[in-house]
């Protein structure tokens, strides 16, 4: 198979206004008998959603959760970027892509990153058309913040809750939606596969997870919108529900997979405590645009930060990076803490540590500025850890935190099997080797209010005479019945350990070997490591209860035996590219300064998977990368 | 910490439920509430024993997700902390804590602590929510808001819709929820044309789905883990009666 990513012909600021311009419509008559199905409701899936119905489509909407308002783009903290120029400082829509573009390394699609800048302006004007309460100044206009890797000021913000406010704007657009029965809506229901017929997608298997009945669903079109899967690390930025499941069982009947191995691991997150740990917590990125990040100069320091005299202090970022300082972007701002812990210069009880410090900026601006900033995560900082950010500087720690790999879209955001489409983190297609810090939402809102709608009348438009499919089709049958033997199986085995168990074993393994720095012979290893926690995981996991109700622990068992083969294509994802780029850090390809090492003659290109079948090697195809507009350079921020 | 923890058990909505003993030998001051129930569970897997059914997602206190009452209060003895949010440091060694669901009609349990609070969701969609489509949005700037009014719109917005307020209220009274969305929509220009419509309808289905009504007492306020003042319920019965009289 040949992958062809449809890039509409002319020059890059043109392509989006003329492909829209010339893309195949379907009439309000035939909407209504069109049904959509969009799995998940996170910005990228209730966007769609609601915009959908709002275009007169039928839509059915689900999510995991017990209401659409959870979704995990609800902790999203700093902000949404936007290139709206308010702060007149030279922003554009070519300086957001071109950022967007050097951020990530290097390793996205020019059409697409384009398309995303373009739109991200309307966004802004939906959002505050909805009464999301954006920051403002006083007089009445909005304010900006800046992020790291750029030096404009583009980023809108909502205290250190823009996430919770956007979502919240998407819910209630799909609300209203469903308040006007275009969106019908099933919370507490988890995809568990995707239905194929005559080789399109058709329809879903759900689970609805109260009663542990399996469900069938008939959709012209299927959108995911079902977010990352840095779960697989166990501990991670992620809620605790997030998971691979619709994305790997999509993969499996026929969707190529994009970049596995892209992670993000994020530089400011309240370090590990302990084994009982659960879940990481992220200190927003905003907080470097005040907070200055330092290790002792000397090893092995125990005396107290505020005992150390500013003389003894290594502002490691601004030594190394003097342009950017402490707003590099996260990869570098990352390898930077690891490099400093590394070599035994990391502080806290656990050494694996470094400081964020406010103590100048509050001198500076006083305390109320700060608390005004940044309020509520100095809150959560001090219930999680029992200290005073206003009196002691944070320990952070880096953390995995989101994943640009994810299922391979073509420029309408369709996937290899025609009529899925895939949208926001669970696609692979605008962040490259790493996103810059305030564009997960941009690109979420941009992905479900303003391409999706217009991208998918182009497959929809040829199936306004395809009636409904009957859910008694064979295909339907056949999807239902392969879930319900998996689960019968899992059910089956009554071992002696919990999920939990192995879920642990997948997350070191995973973070171990492939996750901030990797080297062939240590992929190698844990391809192995992986292998065996899957076998034994099949043969000892125990779920107590039974599948038909309420049964939290067979959700989790699902999710990780999916995640138990995820990891392993990560694993030969980071192992093929022999190479450095973004958040992808192979220990062998690095320059003299130890930074990341691009090889752009030979890995200018999107990796996208292709599944074969259970314990058979996945099938590499390459996108190549054509970069017109951008010339390719060593990401420099010094 | 030796702790004990006294649990509400239920198999499902139809069976009654019971309280349940366990006795945790060695929690760690470090650990959240939660991550104490992860022990837990663990330990009743093994067993072969059902976990304890509960809910929640992203454990930063922002998904609304986790509902636990503890001790006789909703998110338990913290104030402006959510059950996630609640370390084991703030209870002591030898300390028996009693852990118990959210309890109103017009939330159903469930299994164990785990409760149906797709309620909220209807109340929303009966209007909680500005009528622009995708697509039709002025520019941002061109609704210059007061930074003030903007503030409280946002101090309104940060509701999580977690139901504490219900639990609370002895009459299992929404009002601080829905006047919170109300009050935001109010507060701001975008939300006028629809004011009147909204409020009335939002209070209607409100009505409808069982909650109790509101005697001021203020219990919700304090129990709210995001704060949100009752001046938001005062200011959504103004908004009704003038909705009322202009009817």
């Amino acid at each position: 198979m040949i992958l062809d990513a449809k890039i509409p012909e002319g020059p890059i600021a043109e392509k989006w206004t003329r492909y829209k311009a010339t893309i195949p419509l379907v009439n309000p008559a035939n909407k209504r008998n069109i049904e959509i199905i969009v799995v998940g409701t996170g910005l990228a899936g209730a966007s769609a959603a609601a915009t959908l119905g709002e275009m007169g489509y039928k839509v059915k909407a689900f999510c995991f959760q017990d209401s659409p308002r959870r979704a995990h783009s609800i902790a999203a903290q700093g902000g949404i970027n936007a290139a709206k120029n308010y702060s007149n400082d030279g922003d554009s829509v070519h300086r957001l892509f071109y950022d967007t573009i050097k951020g990530g390394d290097y390793r996205s699609r020019e059409a697409n990153v384009h398309r995303l800048a373009e739109v991200s302006t309307a966004i802004i004007d939906q959002c505050v058309a909805q009464g999301v309460p954006f920051a403002r100044e006083y007089g009445g206009l909005l304010d900006n913040r800046s992020f790291g890797g750029v030096q404009v000021s583009r980023t809108f913000y909502a205290k250190g809750q823009t996430g919770q406010q956007l979502l919240l704007g998407a819910y209630s657009a799909l609300s209203r939606q469903i308040g006007r029965k275009q969106v019908q809506i099933f919370s507490r229901h988890e995809m568990l596969d995707v239905v194929i017929i005559d080789g399109k997608a058709r329809g879903i298997i759900a689970r609805d997870l109260i009663t542990g009945k399996l469900e069938r669903h008939f959709g012209h079109a299927v959108v995911l919108a079902t977010g990352g899967y840095g779960n697989v690390f166990f501990l991670s930025t992620n809620a605790m529900g997030s998971n691979t499941t619709a994305i790997w069982k999509a993969h499996k009947k026929g969707a190529f997979f994009g970049n596995p191995c892209f992670t993000q691991i994020h530089p400011t997150c309240i370090p590990v405590s302990g084994d009982h740990q659960s879940k990481l917590t992220l200190m927003s990125e905003s907080l470097r645009n005040d907070g200055r990040i330092w290790v002792p100069k000397k090893k092995d320091d125990s005396r107290k930060a505020v005992d150390i005299p500013e003389e003894e202090r290594d502002y490691y970022l601004e030594r190394r990076y003097p342009a950017f300082g402490n707003l590099v972007p996260r990869d570098i701002a990352s390898r930077a803490a690891k490099e400093r812990c590394d070599a035994g210069y990391g502080v806290g009880s656990s050494k694996m540590a470094v400081y964020l410090d406010f103590s100048d900026s509050i001198r500076r601006l006083g305390k109320d500025v700060i608390e005004a900033r940044y309020g509520n995560l100095f809150e959560i900082y001090e219930k999680i850890t029992g200290e005073d950010p206003y009196t002691t500087p944070m320990r952070i720690y880096p953390a995995v935190h989101y994943t640009m790999g994810g299922l391979w879209v073509d420029y309408n955001l369709m996937t290899t099997i025609p009529g899925l489409y895939a949208t926001g983190e669970c696609n692979f297609s605008d962040h490259g080797a790493n996103r810059l810090g305030a564009s997960a939402l941009m690109q979420g809102l941009a992905d479900g209010y303003f391409v999706l709608p217009i991208t998918i009348g182009e497959f929809l438009s040829k199936d306004i005479r395809t009636k409904a499919i009957p859910t008694d089709h064979p295909e339907f049958e056949k999807a239902e019945k392969e879930a319900q033997e998996r689960i019968a199986r899992l059910m089956s085995i009554k071992g002696s350990k919990p999920v939990d168990h192995f879920h642990k074993e997948l997350g070191k393994v995973m973070w171990e070997y492939c996750g901030m720095a990797r080297n062939a012979e240590g992929l190698q290893k844990a391809k192995k490591m992986v292998q065996d926690i899957r076998t034994s995981f099949w043969k000892e996991v125990i779920i107590p209860g039974s599948a038909d109700e309420t049964n939290q622990e067979l959700e989790k068992a699902l999710r990780v035996a999916d995640f138990l083969e995820l990891g392993e294509l990560m694993i030969d994802d980071a192992f093929d590219r022999n190479e450095s780029c973004g958040g992808h850090f192979r220990e062998e390809y690095q320059t003299e300064d130890g930074e990341a090492l691009r090889d752009d003659n030979n890995y200018a290109y999107v990796s996208a998977w292709e599944y074969k079948g259970d314990n058979q090697a996945e099938v590499l195809h390459k996108e190549p990368l054509v970069f017109e507009n951008v010339k390719l350079v060593q990401r420099s921020y010094k | 910490m030796k702790i004990t923890l006294k649990v509400w058990r239920q198999q499902n909505g139809k069976t009654p439920g019971n309280f349940n003993t366990y006795t945790l030998p060695d929690v760690s001051e470090d650990m959240s509430f939660l991550e104490m129930f992860d022990v837990l569970n663990d330990e009743l897997i093994r067993k072969g024993e059902d976990p304890i059914a509960f809910d929640h997602d992203c454990r930063e206190g922002i998904c609304g997700m986790c509902s636990m009452y503890i001790n006789g209060r909703a998110h338990g003895p913290l104030t402006g902390t959510t059950t996630c949010q609640l370390h084991m440091r703030h209870f002591n060694d030898g300390d028996t804590i009693v852990v118990e669901p959210w309890r109103a009609s017009a939330f159903p349990i469930i299994k164990d602590l785990m409760v149906d609070r797709s309620a909220f969701d209807r109340v929303i969609q009966a209007g909680g929510f500005i009528s622009v489509n995708t697509g039709n949005a002025v520019d941002a700037n061109s609704i210059p808001i007061p930074k003030e009014d903007a503030d409280k719109a946002f101090d309104a917005a940060a509701c999580i819709g977690c139901g504490a307020c219900v639990a609370t209220c002895k009459n299992a009274s929404a009002m601080l929820f829905v006047s919170a969305k109300v009050s935001q929509l109010a507060l701001l220009p975008q939300g006028q044309p629809e004011r009147h419509l909204r409020v009335k309808k939002m209070v209607e289905v409100m009505d409808e789905e069982g909650f109790g009504n509101c005697t001021n007492t203020g219990a919700c306020e304090v129990e709210c883990p995001k704060g949100i003042s009752l001046d938001h319920i005062a200011r959504m019965n103004r908004d009704y009666l003038v909705s009322n009289i202009v009817d």
